[in-house]
């Protein structure tokens, strides 16, 4: 750099070590997801709804009904609170280009696969930390509620069903068949209560992964209901061998077994599902694909 | 100090930029200038990383864009305003950025100070105005006290205050040695702003000059004449061969003529003249030089 004669000095930047690197861009995605008021209202609300809905779902029941899968029942709500957390992990992605804050992100750290994986990190970390909560809450409230009213577990209507779908229930779950409600310490229990949290958070995530595909809110919305309400509707309308092997694929079908306990399948699909933690990896994995192609598109296409 | 060279860009079929090259050097400010829709403000994004060229390359103090350790340190940009979420605060907004590259806490007030919005740092984006958006817009490029800066219309929805406002930070800025480059559509604020020029149109590059040669290579140029006498000079210069525009306030506009030409014709037939004033029409130069980029480039 040259300096013309009779110009002033030339202004010299502070030099400082280091990069804006990963660490800086996630304190950066940290303040931006607390400094919008809705960030923490939709939290709020996505636990009051769901817990209100697992409560409405156990709370409903007669006496003369039998639980088959208490634990599921109280967390059937998981399937409201996955649209939310739909909604919320688009908009972290989509508010940026709709509002044109993008420009300034990418100003600001303008290796954009870091500006992606701190998002990834940062809405991650919170999507796991409050489903979890949402999940052991929404379980809670609805054991006290079966166990309030005495709800009647059945080990031979449980046995019945199972035989007329084909599978056998595992000899460690007979036990839970005989209570209405569940606890914790149960087999399969705990690991469905988790399940369903990881479920909310993983689906966030592929929520985000959409959005940066797709940049737009509506559409990145209508792509997710369409992936996890109207696909498993489609493939209901399949012949029943074909709808059979091709459901274990869906996510929503995924979050059915996660959050059941073992052995008593929920519905014609589920009973030839994956096994929990299998459906989880193939449910991270698509989350991987979609964030891996949303990584792409963002480095390759104009801000 | 910024490299263009060679820069193009092309939405669909549509050229934007059209092989531009140019230097815009530290120490003063080099403005921008293009009729709309001439490609600044696709050129300033690919200055800064967001757009990527068809072809060409762009570095800043040497670098590219992306390679910058501290981009917020080294440039600072205003390319929309109000580009911010409008559920964020003023304050919020300049925080996410200033944690991004590890810059002090304190300096995000300082620069809410300087633009004069410390006042309603808490409020919402989203019930600001265009020109108080502008303001955060270049509060946001000072974030990071970097010695390049870019200001896409930086003028665009101030009031007259806050024109002069932008119009003495830019040469402040560009008196402590920093690289200033603004763009307008505007030839006449440029000319009170800039002492460098780059004109684009239609995406390529027409003139790389100073405002004074720009200014001075005007063909355009046209003289001003008070007379009491004012019908027999105006057929006196038509005559002549002059174009002779009455003024609403009294005065002539003679174009065809230079000023000492109509002097001496308005001495020659006895009249008297009360004024008489060369002017350049910096508009019309402008016009004329870019006019001609678009003939050129239906011609091709």
């Amino acid at each position: 750099m040259t300096v013309v004669a009779g110009m002033p000095a030339s202004f010299e930047a502070a030099q400082i070590p280091g990069r804006a690197g990963l660490r800086r861009a996630m304190a950066a995605e940290w303040t931006k997801l607390w400094s919008v008021r809705s960030t923490m209202w939709t939290l709020v609300a996505t636990v009051v709804a769901v817990v209100g809905l697992c409560a409405l779902g156990t709370g409903t029941i007669s006496a003369s009904e039998i639980i088959d899968d208490p634990t599921r029942r109280s967390l059937i709500g998981i399937f409201l609170g996955q649209l939310i957390f739909g909604v919320l992990g688009v908009l972290v992605m989509s508010a940026e280009y709709g509002t044109g804050t993008i420009r300034a992100t990418l100003s600001a750290v303008p290796r954009r696969p870091v500006v992606l994986t701190a998002k990834v990190v940062v809405f991650g970390a919170v999507a796991v930390v409050v489903s979890e909560i949402l999940a052991f809450s929404a379980f809670a409230v609805g054991q006290a509620i079966l166990s309030a009213k005495h709800a009647v577990g059945s080990k031979a209507a449980a046995a019945q069903r199972a035989q007329q779908l084909g599978v056998k229930i595992p000899h460690n779950i007979q036990a839970v068949l005989s209570t209405g409600s569940a606890s914790l310490g149960q087999p399969g229990v705990l690991r469905a209560v988790v399940g369903a949290g990881l479920y909310l958070a993983v689906l966030g995530l592929l929520a985000l992964g959409l959005a940066t595909i797709i940049r737009h809110t509506a559409g990145a919305i209508s792509a997710f209901v369409g992936v996890v309400l109207v696909l498993p509707l489609i493939v209901q309308a399949l012949p029943t061998s074909l709808s059979n092997a091709v459901a274990r694929y869906l996510p929503a079908n995924i979050g059915l077994v996660m959050f059941s306990t073992n052995g008593v399948p929920a519905s014609r699909e589920v009973a030839y599902a994956f096994s929990p933690w299998a459906g989880f990896a193939l449910l991270a994995l698509y989350t991987v694909v979609i964030l891996g192609i949303g990584c792409l598109v963002l480095v390759r296409r104009d801000a | 100090m910024i490299e263009v060279r060679g820069l193009s860009k092309r939405f669909g079929n549509v050229v934007a930029v059209d092989d531009l090259s140019f230097d815009v050097g530290p120490g003063t400010v080099t403005g921008f200038l293009g009729p709309n829709g001439s490609g600044k403000s696709t050129t300033m994004r690919m200055i800064m990383g967001l757009d990527l060229p068809a072809s060409g390359s762009v570095t800043v103090l040497g670098r590219r864009y992306h390679d910058l350790p501290w981009p917020l340190r080294e440039v600072g940009g205003l390319l929309e305003a109000k580009a911010i979420h409008p559920g964020r605060s003023a304050r919020a907004h300049l925080l996410t950025l200033a944690r991004s590259n590890a810059i002090a806490r304190p300096r995000v007030d300082e620069v809410l100070e300087l633009v004069g919005l410390s006042a309603v740092a808490g409020k919402r984006v989203g019930k600001f105005s265009l020109g108080m958006g502008q303001r955060l817009g270049i509060a946001a490029a000072l974030l990071g006290d970097p010695g390049v800066l870019l200001f896409d219309e930086p003028v665009n929805g101030l009031d007259p205050e806050g024109i002069r406002w932008v119009r003495t930070l830019c040469k402040k800025l560009a008196g402590e040695g920093r690289t200033v480059f603004v763009s307008s559509h505007l030839m006449a604020e440029m000319a009170l702003t800039a002492d460098h020029l780059v004109v684009i149109g239609k995406g390529k590059l027409i003139a790389e000059t100073t405002v004074a040669d720009f200014v001075a290579r005007s063909s355009h140029k046209s003289v001003k004449v008070r007379t009491p006498a004012l019908h027999q000079l105006s057929d006196a210069l038509t005559n002549a061969g002059g174009t002779v525009i009455a003024d609403p306030d009294g005065s002539l506009t003679v174009t065809g003529m230079s000023a000492p030409e109509v002097g001496d014709l308005a001495a020659s037939i006895g009249l008297a003249v009360h004024e008489l004033t060369p002017v350049a029409s910096l508009e019309d130069a402008f016009m004329e030089l870019t006019d001609e980029a678009v003939e050129f480039r239906g011609g091709s």
